[in-house]
């Protein structure tokens, strides 16, 4: 049987170091059973997140040989065994310890935009009517699983770690798919413009790209959500209709 | 004592899937300060897999259900040892917990008409399954949680109850860890809600994530409360079983439920040979027909693809014992051959199943639209746990509340596929409406101190050994174990050894050694998940022992048979007052009478 060695960082935000492993492959394994192999027979401490194992919590975001993946979807033999492979934590956010992070500011983030409200209620009994084709562009926002690997991914965030000034890819596509809700009634273009710093997203993609779930991320979600804001504050026309309205 | 970091709460929710966030959202919603655990980050709880659907009589695609049919339905696929009023309980509410998720933002798939589609699963008379595609408890729990964020829920993220505490004869406060630096935590609280889902990691092959260590369950049965039916685990019949790493992910029933049939490796779809008695009336002799059921025809009878899961879980097992599995040991499930019956085919598998595609593409290699795929059953579903009121969902210790798959009595013996995602939705709100409502009631409640030092003693007491074994092997020969003698069929002679061996187990456990230090240590958490997964082992496995037929999602090889005797009580486990496991029979009470007249009627 193949052997694999893997090079992990270990440690915690005040003193990190990598550690190289080396394990028995088997076929179809993935990178997070290797993980496991190490932990349950070299590391017992090493500490990784994860929960599903198929691609469907978004809790095992990694840094593999440098690309943000989820490790449970990222199986060894689309990797070259023949170096070692370096698994690191997500960049962007404060480590914790081993592969583990921080990533508290994601949640923390999601709180502030304007929840979901909706019209009222079509029908007497209190349900609505909604057209499939109505819906499908907010479905494709609502398969995110939340790992985070497009925030991880971002340069505005990893780069410039503007954290405090935009929200990043994860809660503009959150943001999208309320806005973009047949039933929301909510105004979210004014936070977006400033709190949410959409401004900042200069549409490289790169989000896009990391995305596991194959959202679409920056033509379906972020530009769309430009345009609006674009509409609503550049407009020359109706900022001139808005200055004549304020002058009267 | 030294002092820890301790949180008030009226209601302390432990465990935050489906269940723990429905109740937390309903108690919130009466007033009361809420408190939240997570063993994991927010919305990665084992809901977040759930696939199929969320089963509820609507009546959007067929007219002809309403609650009486799925109430019908329920207690059928769990041979009628549920607990009568949670069926009915579940059956007439589902629809309005449902209606309620849309109204919170979640969009499921639509009719034509622009309602919420529904689709058949096992078991279900009509097309009953409100969903997304396949990813639809990804859909609830988003929704639920990104409702919940909103209404002052405090939530604790990476913390995990290591035991409850007394004051008296009723709970007063539960004490914990947090993940991040391992420091303790005390919450105190007049009402606690059990939330904490099952307890698949006590076997090898299971579609669960590490956290399903049977948590609630074994912390309610050692603060003195009942279990019941722990006899009964489901397998769910199709997991993925090639390559080895993937072993256990779940397949969703939703392949059979859109025209997916299971093939031995001699091409014949073996479920039509074994129909049983009580489905009989409802399903489909003939391939023509069971293929016009999944096509919406409402003529048409059920093919045998969609008989309950314990069912079909045992017919795998058979074909693979007669030699006619698969080449690693399973059977075929094939919905590529739908491409012979409608136009567009592999289109419509990717819309209707994306993360089935998704899932074997990726880790299998696998094109579901062009092959079968090869399943065999995997660890699923807990119907056993925590005994509690039909109506409150309080367990037998005063404010102590249970819901979703840690309590138990809605499904029976065996539960249909989509009855879970409801049952989190209905009894969550239960639970937290009645935590809430207890909570107001009887204020007052105390912390025993010395209680607190002996729950700080034990979660530290594996730090204090230089040598000893590591916690993942005696988890690993756990699973090994309960996989090989508590599996899917059983017989008494292996029951009797799983107790002699679980008996070496906890020795082993208690000598467990633990490497490295407190901050975010999994060696740490398993050895303490260790002591859960073991006390309910040893309840499966003494139940198992006691139940001596073979009934719903309970199959013993030397009393293949269903009892009739049997079908006459529960299995209720308790500990006694010398710290002993104890087991008794506990009498069914009397269906009532409109309900036994439903039963009747849809037979």
């Amino acid at each position: 049987m193949a052997i694999a060695t893997f090079q992990i960082l270990r440690g915690d935000a005040s003193n990190t170091r990598v550690e190289s492993y080396s394990i028995e492959v088997s076929e179809g394994m993935v990178v997070l059973d290797a993980v496991h192999a190490i932990q349950a027979t070299q590391a017992n401490d090493l500490a990784v997140r994860w929960n599903c194992k198929a691609g469907k919590c978004g809790s095992c975001s990694a840094e593999i040989n440098g690309m943000p993946k989820l490790m449970c979807m990222t199986r060894l033999s689309d990797l070259p065994l023949d170096k070692p492979v370096l698994l690191q934590p997500m960049k962007a956010f404060p480590l914790i310890k081993d592969l583990v992070t921080d990533v508290s500011w994601n949640f923390a983030v999601k709180k502030k935009i304007k929840k979901f409200k909706p019209r009222k209620p079509d029908n007497p009994d209190g349900t609505w009517r909604m057209a499939q084709e109505d819906i499908d562009r907010v479905q494709e926002f609502r398969k995110c699983i939340e790992c985070f690997l497009c925030q991880d991914v971002c340069h505005v965030l990893r780069e410039h770690q503007l954290h405090d000034q935009f929200i990043g890819p994860r809660y503009l596509v959150y943001t999208a798919a309320l806005e973009m809700h047949p039933l929301d009634v909510e105004d979210r273009l004014e936070d977006l413009k400033k709190e949410d710093g959409i401004g900042y997203c200069n549409i490289t993609k790169c989000c896009t790209k990391v995305c596991p779930e194959d959202i679409t991320i920056t033509d379906n979600a972020i530009i769309p959500l430009k345009e609006r804001v674009v509409d609503r504050f550049y407009d020359p026309l109706k900022k001139l209709f808005r200055i004549f309205r304020f002058k009267k | 004592m030294p002092s820890y970091d301790t949180h008030n709460y009226d209601v302390l929710v432990i465990g935050a899937g489906g269940a723990g966030l429905r109740a937390a959202i309903e108690a919130s919603a009466a007033g009361v300060s809420v408190g939240l655990i997570c063993k994991s980050l927010l919305g990665k709880a084992h809901t977040v897999m759930a696939e199929g659907g969320i089963a509820a009589a609507l009546a959007n695609v067929d007219e002809r259900d309403n609650w009486k049919v799925h109430f019908a339905d329920t207690m059928r696929g769990g041979q009628y040892l549920n607990n009568w009023r949670m069926a009915e309980l579940h059956a007439k509410e589902a629809p309005d917990r449902v209606k309620e998720l849309e109204a919170w933002g979640a969009l499921f798939d639509r009719t034509k008409d622009g309602l919420i589609l529904q689709r058949n699963f096992g078991g279900h008379k009509y097309p009953r399954l409100a969903h997304v595609g396949d990813r639809t408890g990804l859909e609830m729990i988003r929704t639920l949680q990104d409702h919940g964020i909103h209404l002052g829920i405090e939530v604790h993220m990476e913390c995990t109850i290591t035991s409850l505490l007394m004051g008296g004869d009723r709970v007063t406060g539960a004490f914990g860890y947090e993940r991040e630096k391992g420091r303790f935590k005390i919450f105190k609280s007049n009402a606690i809600v059990l939330a904490t889902g099952g307890v698949g990691r006590a076997y090898k092959i299971t579609s669960n994530s590490w956290e399903y260590t049977g948590d609630g369950m074994s912390l309610a049965y050692h603060a003195g409360a009942e279990l019941i039916d722990m006899e009964f685990l489901q397998f769910h019949p199709t997991g993925m079983i090639w390559p080895p790493s993937v072993q256990g992910i779940l397949v969703t029933e939703g392949v059979r439920g859109e025209g997916g049939i299971l093939l031995n490796k001699n091409g014949e779809r073996f479920m039509f040979s074994d129909i049983p008695e009580l489905y009989r009336n409802q399903t489909a002799d003939n391939e023509e027909e069971g293929w016009r059921y999944t096509q919406g025809d409402r003529n048409a009878r059920r093919p045998p693809e969609l008989l309950t899961r314990d069912h079909v879980a045992r017919c795998i097992v058979r074909q693979i014992k007669e030699g006619k599995g698969s080449p690693h040991n399973g059977v075929f499930l094939d919905i590529s051959w739908i491409k012979n019956k409608i136009p567009h085919a592999a289109e419509h598998i990717k819309k209707k199943l994306p993360s089935m595609y998704h899932q074997f593409k990726k880790l299998a290699d696998i094109d579901i639209t062009m092959e079968p795929m090869e399943v065999g059953p995997t660890t699923h579903y807990m119907m056993g746990g925590i005994r509690v009121d039909a109506d409150t969902q309080m367990s037998t210790i005063p404010g102590l509340f249970a819901a979703g798959e840690c309590a138990a009595g809605l499904h029976g013996s065996n539960r249909l596929g989509g009855n879970s995602l409801s049952d989190l939705l209905v009894f969550g709100k239960r639970a937290g409406e009645y935590a809430a409502k207890f909570s107001k009631e009887n204020k007052g409640g105390h912390l025993n101190e010395e209680e607190i030092a002996s729950a700080a003693k034990n979660a530290l007491e594996p730090f204090e050994r230089n040598e000893g074994e590591s916690p993942f092997q005696i988890q690993y020969d756990l699973q090994e174990m309960m996989q090989e003698l508590v599996g899917i069929v059983r017989h008494e002679e292996e029951l009797w050894r799983a107790v002699e061996h679980l008996k070496m187990l906890h020795d082993r456990a208690a000598r467990v050694k633990i490497v490295g230090n407190r901050e975010y240590n999994p060696g740490w958490h398993t050895a303490l998940d260790l002591q859960h997964l073991l006390t309910i082992s040893a309840a499966i496995t003494i139940a198992a022992i006691e139940r001596k037929e073979s009934r719903g999602a309970h199959f013993r090889e030397d009393y293949p048979q269903k009892d009739e005797q049997s079908g006459k009580f529960n299995l209720v486990i308790k500990k006694n007052a010398d710290g002993e496991m104890k087991l008794r029979r506990e009498p069914i009470k009397e269906v009532r009478t409109d309900l036994q007249q439903i039963i009747e009627e849809m037979k």
